[in-house]
């Protein structure tokens, strides 16, 4: 489906620039999701993404081979600082998605939690 | 008065006896002698926060408890997180030493311990080593086998092909009906894996562990109790001696349970493990931090 940006949409991008996503709305192909993973959060750790709509999200680390596991879909990732790793999704129905790392990167780790919320 | 006869009085005054008769640990059978021993976990030295004020004598108090049990059991094992973790290695050894020290304080001696993810992830179990020994190992007590196993050193939480290829060999001289201990940190089955309650590789050592009759799983890493079993395997969790946990998946995060002025240490403790009887049973007694 082509998606035209308007000023609003402009807006929204950089808002969501702001927040440490990026948000690219191509012509063809999944959008894209762009997160980091850094002691001892993911920003964003909120994203909001519709139900059939396929995705590729990009997550990049900064500082430890983080985790990245998705336990309810049963996907899971390691995340090396240096490379972009790729988690392509499409939810089915709306609900929420937790994620978390899987990997014990220190005193917060208990923390670093996210979520897909799918509307 | 027997054994039997003081657990009784210790379940009425404070303690809390589990039930035995879980299918799969409720027949240690054997003609070997009665036995005891008792349980610490997540004692979490170095802790400093609002989870419990308290955290730098909650340890030595109950070593102090152990240490007045009227009747001492035959050996300690501590099963991880002796210490809360920290990015800093000269911090992490003098955790390490603090710990050792106070505990070096128990009568009864030999004392086991097992690394948790908070003392061995960030190095791989380095400086654990250096104050403690090997990650795993494995003796024999009184006809019953027991069994370490780490699953912390490494940081995703797995056990590792290495040390499966070790317990399979291992328990390979055992007969299939030899009462098997295995200690571990974190579950071995996935407990609650949107709070990292699991092992990464666990289930290739409970298919290890399957062909043997009567096998019991005591771990630690929850702050809490749980009792599961997959197939005939007993898996038993024990409370932490730092703060508890909120219940698997009751909450979004796991985050700890916040402290009860009016009930100090609510919710920690440590436990008695007894193989009683022919054909034995595994009985577990609770015990609070201070004993009323």
């Amino acid at each position: 489906m082509t998606r035209t940006i308007d000023r609003r949409g402009l807006l929204g991008q950089a808002a969501a620039l702001a927040a440490g996503a990026f948000i690219v709305r191509a012509k063809a192909g999944p959008r894209t999701v762009e997160l980091v993973a850094r002691r001892f959060r993911y920003e964003p750790n909120e994203i909001a993404l519709e139900a059939g709509e396929p995705v590729l999200v990009l997550i990049r680390s900064l500082d430890f081979v983080h985790g990245m596991n998705i336990p309810a879909l049963g996907k899971r990732l390691d995340l090396l600082p240096g490379r972009v790793a790729q988690l392509e999704l499409r939810p089915a129905e709306p609900g929420v998605i937790d994620f978390l790392c899987d990997n014990f990167c220190g005193d917060g780790h208990e923390e670093m939690h996210g979520r897909f919320v799918v509307t | 008065m027997q054994r039997r006869d003081f657990l009784s009085l210790a379940a009425a005054g404070g303690g809390a006896v589990f039930a035995s008769g879980l299918a799969g640990c409720a027949n240690l059978g054997g003609s070997a002698k009665d036995f005891y021993f008792v349980q610490l976990s997540d004692t979490h030295w170095g802790y400093e926060g609002p989870a419990n004020p308290d955290a730098k004598v909650t340890l030595k108090k109950a070593v102090a408890a152990v240490n007045a049990l009227p009747e001492a059991p035959d050996f300690i094992v501590f099963t991880g997180d002796l210490t809360h973790t920290t990015d800093d290695p000269a911090e992490r050894r003098r955790r390490l030493a603090g710990f050792k020290e106070i505990v070096a304080d128990l009568k009864v001696k030999p004392v086991y311990f097992m690394p948790g993810e908070h003392d061995a992830s960030l190095d791989n179990g380095t400086a654990f080593k250096e104050f403690f020994g090997d990650t795993r190992y494995s003796f024999d007590h009184k006809g019953v086998h027991f069994v370490a196993v780490d699953n912390v050193s490494d940081f995703g939480a797995r056990i590792g092909e290495d040390q499966l290829a070790w317990l399979r060999a291992d328990l390979a001289k055992l007969d299939r009906n030899q009462p098997i201990v295995v200690l571990t940190h974190r579950p071995l089955f996935d407990l609650e894996p949107k709070w990292d309650w699991a092992t990464r590789d666990g289930a290739a050592a409970l298919q290890i562990l399957m062909p043997y009759a009567n096998v019991t799983v005591l771990y630690g890493h929850i702050h809490q109790e749980n009792h599961r079993m997959t197939g005939h395997i007993a898996h038993h969790s024990a409370k932490s001696l730092i703060f508890a946990l909120p219940a698997p998946g009751s909450q979004d995060k796991r985050t700890p349970l916040p402290w009860d002025a009016s009930a100090p240490y609510k919710g920690l403790g440590w436990r008695e493990v007894e193989a009683e009887g022919a054909p034995r049973e595994i009985r577990l007694t609770e015990f609070p931090v201070v004993r009323a």
